[in-house]
């Protein structure tokens, strides 16, 4: 610590007349910003110096802060503001930070809520988990290393989150003797950068964290810096919902409030605009149209609810509305789609697979969406543009994304509650992914679905049959394609319209531009599974011998067809038996090493948890395996 | 909280304790449009008062469609007992009291037994109140800003079969997107109070008007001392020692716990806004008076880890 400080002292308003502070205080607004430097540049001493000088650290607190100090602080026994904010104990003793930690602090004007982020590229996804909520964001600069690769990452990252309001923290002002000319030439190099990532506009402010200078106060070593001091401009900053406020009304149903059959309210909180009784609404996607007939809460009805409260509507007219549905502004609806733009934050360690179906969440709906192969990924230390074929850990692509029902959205910039998503594997139920959506792909829209006078209930009729798909699964040599083959000539003996989609024969028309990785492995069952779909569509007994190794990609297959046309045959054969009988020698050339990526040796198989029909081919014969998957056919009908 | 100021007309921006409000009702709302089976940890404590008139919001006109779960001691201040029940009534909830009955049984109590109390009792006693009625997402009235192991836990916080918590393996949580999904057996804890602070807890129950317990008040109590530690002689359950004679003291307490570990203040403050400006001025934090903190700085975290809420 040095002689400056502390700062602050308690508004004297507190000891004089309380209720009149109260008052005063009832009327503060919030502001959530982020922090983001590297280890070094002095963000957490930043953050500890804000607390502190805010008078949110109490005597308890300050003693063991200096007696921490003395034992692990890096201040040569002067209070480690640092220290006050490293909250885990692993990240104590690494002396870094790994997590997004929120802080609190409040001052006349202000509630503040910081989110304090890693720096280092390993932990991108923290960054923009930090960023997701911010209204404004400080990117700290050590004076004496000016801008930096981890300079230009962040704020690459907070502009692509939609952050307006940025300043620029010039930090450790002492260590370069307070010196002009230094902060501008950093300012100018910062500007150079900002229009190259269409930053629209930053405030550059030069601080020392450590000694208080510009924090609270007007530096006395700095007179030629004329701007606000850090906190200031964080009293004065503009909030992102008075923006929203603006735009036509929006509002995502979280949840339908039916205590009794006298009511039915739409519960949610607004995104967008205003909502008055009698204003005319439409709900997305069906299109209805009613007008609001009340907003109910608890402290009785309201005259208007605006962006940012959770409230409750009733409506005029009983019209369909449920969870995840968008009640919209009747004469400026937001659009509808499934197929969009977006860019993606890869947040998971397994890595993305186009056409792996995951679950997406926007707003308050979750539907399942697949990704098209990257257009790009993005170097986030240069901005370059990379070919690419997956997304990893941290990685940043913009994408193709198609869901399997219609969406309201808006687009990312415009609306971050209708265009901000995230992606979740319905296997682990991680959250894997974030994105923004940018726009609708036109195509969708100009793709009509045609009916035709002949459907799928007469194609089976005339066959006197009910379609179906039996999708046989299990390792390579496990002997799918021989039962398959066993049960078509037996079905063809009954007088049954079949066809056998074999896995072998399709890779060498349809599919013979897929190889064998992961995201080849995705590809191909799904183009199986439409082309199943359209021969059970015309009537047909599809039977389909492939490995298909992923659950995630059996169960797109099974959520492709009608209920209960699916039938899921589990050829269960151990690897070791699989391998002794090695039909066609590929065990040996994968053992080998000159085959890679094989199901079972260097690529892995998820056996099935549910298949309707499990047959062990240790215990059974080929001939007997295929009489009880003729006999699950038939008893479905 | 009625966003309309005193012109009618719109506001331009939503006060701090309008946004946190708001906040907070978005999320009881996801558990409910996602849990199968929630309940609500009540304290009897002022945190525990805020989030359910916040849960009472949410829902209305409904009641809060999940019931109250008390993980009792036997230990608590018999006027937090009387307030329990009232609110529970009032909110027309259901009230589930847990005790464990292995305490029960082997006599826990805070005097003989130290941190076994806590440990048994609490640590124990939600675990096994989760187990038994199958919840599968507790909603607690944590705050971030109490500790700072709770800096870095998530709103949506999982808890494994055995109810741990894992700091490493947290999921990211973007915008307002809670992903709610989990497996058979794990459950999620979830803390819509994340985001307030204590001044703003006290704030909000000044505006709203919150019945809080009235032990948060001053008033002449009979205390003594112990281990620098001021406690209240509740009920003759308090074993006394050589030359220890309760006194009639002002006193008050800023948290609420079981009764024998929870040390009061002295203080003249009787009204909430008296209250408000001696926390504003004191110099203390908050968990001080309780003593289960008074472990190294990493306790609540290893607590935590556990299955301590």
């Amino acid at each position: 610590m040095t002689a400056q400080d502390p700062v602050y002292v308690a508004d004297s308003l507190i000891a004089q007349d309380i209720d009149a502070y109260l008052l005063k205080h009832q009327h503060k607004t919030m502001l959530r910003f982020i922090t983001c430097g590297s280890v070094d540049d002095g963000k957490s001493t930043l953050i500890g110096r804000l607390l502190y000088d805010s008078k949110m650290i109490f005597e308890d607190q300050l003693a063991s802060l200096e007696a921490d100090s003395k034992v692990s602080g890096t201040q040569g026994g002067d209070i480690d503001f640092a220290l006050l904010v490293d909250g885990l104990a692993a990240e104590r003793e690494q002396g870094i930070t790994i997590d997004v930690a929120y802080r609190f602090f409040a001052t006349d004007k202000r509630k503040f809520i910081v989110a304090d982020t890693p720096g280092h590229e390993q932990y991108t996804r923290n960054m923009v988990t930090g960023a997701s909520t911010a209204d404004l964001a400080v990117i700290l600069i050590d004076a004496r290393q000016g801008v930096l690769t981890q300079t230009r990452r962040h704020s690459y990252l907070v502009n692509l989150l939609g952050i307006k309001n940025i300043v620029l923290a010039v930090n450790k002002m002492d260590l370069v003797d307070y010196s002009a000319e230094r902060f501008y030439e950093i300012v100018a190099d910062y500007s150079h950068f900002a229009r190259q990532i269409g930053m629209d506009s930053f405030l550059p402010i030069p601080i020392s964290g450590l000694k208080g200078d510009n924090i609270v106060t007007k530096s006395p070593h700095m007179h030629w810096y004329q701007g606000p001091t850090l906190l200031g401009h964080l009293e004065d900053a503009p909030v992102n919902d008075t923006r929203m406020q603006d735009r036509p009304f929006r509002m995502a149903v979280q949840w339908v409030n039916r205590p009794h059959l006298d009511f039915r309210g739409f519960a949610g909180q607004v995104s967008a605009g205003t909502v008055r009784p009698g204003d005319p609404i439409r709900v997305l996607p069906s299109g209805k149209v009613t007008t609001v007939k009340s907003i109910a809460t608890f402290d009785g009805d309201l005259a208007q609810a605006v962006a940012g409260q959770s409230v409750t509507l009733t409506f005029a007219d009983e019209i369909d509305c449920s969870r995840g549905d968008v009640i919209v502004q009747a004469d400026a609806p937001c659009e509808t789609a499934d197929q969009f733009e977006a860019t993606l934050v890869w947040m998971s360690d397994a890595e993305m697979l186009p056409g792996r179906p995951y679950l997406l969440k926007i707003g308050t709906q979750t539907v399942s969406a697949t990704i098209t192969e990257p257009k790009y990924e993005v170097n986030v230390n240069t901005m370059e543009h990379l070919a690419s074929k997956t997304l990893g850990l941290n990685a940043i692509g913009v994408v193709n994304i198609s869901t399997d029902r219609p969406v309201p959205f808006e687009a990312y910039a415009d609306n971050p509650d209708l265009g901000g998503f995230i992606l979740i594997d319905r296997m682990t139920n991680a959250t894997i992914a974030a994105g923004m959506l940018h726009f609708a792909l036109r195509r969708s829209q100009n793709i009509h679905w045609q009916s035709t006078d002949i459907n799928r209930d007469a194609h089976a009729a005339q066959k006197n049959q009910r379609a179906k798909v039996v999708w046989f699964t299990g390792l390579s040599g496990s002997g799918k394609s021989t039962i398959a083959n066993i049960v078509e000539r037996k079905l063809h003996a009954m007088g049954k319209h079949t066809f056998l989609l074999d896995g072998d024969n399709v890779r060498h028309g349809l599919n013979r531009d897929l190889g064998f990785t992961d995201a080849d492995r995705v590809e191909n069952v799904r183009r199986v599974g439409e082309v199943a779909r359209l021969m059970s569509d015309a009537g047909l007994i599809v039977l389909t011998a492939f490995i298909s190794p992923f659950r995630s990609e059996r169960r797109m297959v099974r959520d492709m067809m009608a209920p209960g046309e699916f039938l899921e045959v589990y050829v269960d054969t151990p690897l070791e038996v699989a391998e002794a009988r090695d039909v066609k020698g590929l065990y040996k050339k994968a053992r080998s090493g000159q085959l890679k990526n094989f199901t079972g040796i260097d690529s892995p198989y998820e056996a099935p948890e549910q298949a309707e029909l499990v047959v062990n081919t240790v215990a059974l014969s080929a001939e007997d395996a295929a009489d009880r998957v003729v006999a699950a056919i038939l008893s479905q009908g | 909280m009625n966003s309309h100021s005193s012109t009618g007309l719109a506001p331009a921006t939503l006060t701090h304790l309008q946004r946190l409000e708001a906040e907070s009702i978005h999320i009881m709302r996801e558990v409910v449009a996602n849990a199968e089976n929630p309940v609500m940890l009540y304290s009897v404590g002022k945190d525990s008062a805020c989030m359910l008139h916040l849960a009472r919001k949410a829902f209305y006109p409904a009641p809060p469609p999940f019931p109250l779960l008390h993980v009792d001691t036997t230990w608590k201040f018999r006027a937090m007992y009387e307030l329990r029940d009232r609110a529970a009534k009032a909110a027309g909830m259901d009230l589930i009291v847990h005790h464990n009955p292995e305490a029960m049984e082997q006599g826990i109590n805070p005097f003989d037994h130290g941190p076994l109390h806590t440990d048994m009792w609490k640590t124990e006693g939600l675990k096994q109140a989760l187990t038994k009625y199958s919840f599968d997402v507790a909603f607690g009235g944590a705050r971030r800003d109490e500790e700072k192991s709770r800096a870095k836990e998530r709103i949506f916080s999982f808890r494994s079969a055995n109810h741990r918590w894992d700091p490493k393996n947290q999921r990211p949580e973007l915008w307002k997107l809670y992903n709610t999904r989990k497996a058979k057996d794990e459950s999620i804890r979830v803390f819509p109070l994340s985001n307030w602070t204590e001044l703003d807890i006290w704030q909000y129950i000044h505006l709203e008007g919150i019945e809080i317990v009235p032990l948060y008040f001053s008033e002449p109590r009979p205390v003594v001392e112990r281990d620098g530690l001021l406690i209240m002689v509740d009920d003759d359950r308090f074993p006394l020692q050589d030359g220890e004679t309760p006194q009639m003291r002002s006193v008050r307490f800023r948290t609420l716990g079981c009764y024998p570990l929870t040390g009061a203040v002295e203080s003249d403050a009787k009204t909430l806004p008296e209250v408000i400006q001696e926390m504003l001025l004191t110099t203390t934090s908050e968990r001080q008076g309780r003593a289960i903190d008074k472990d190294q700085a990493a306790s609540m975290e290893k607590k935590k880890q556990e299955g301590y809420f």
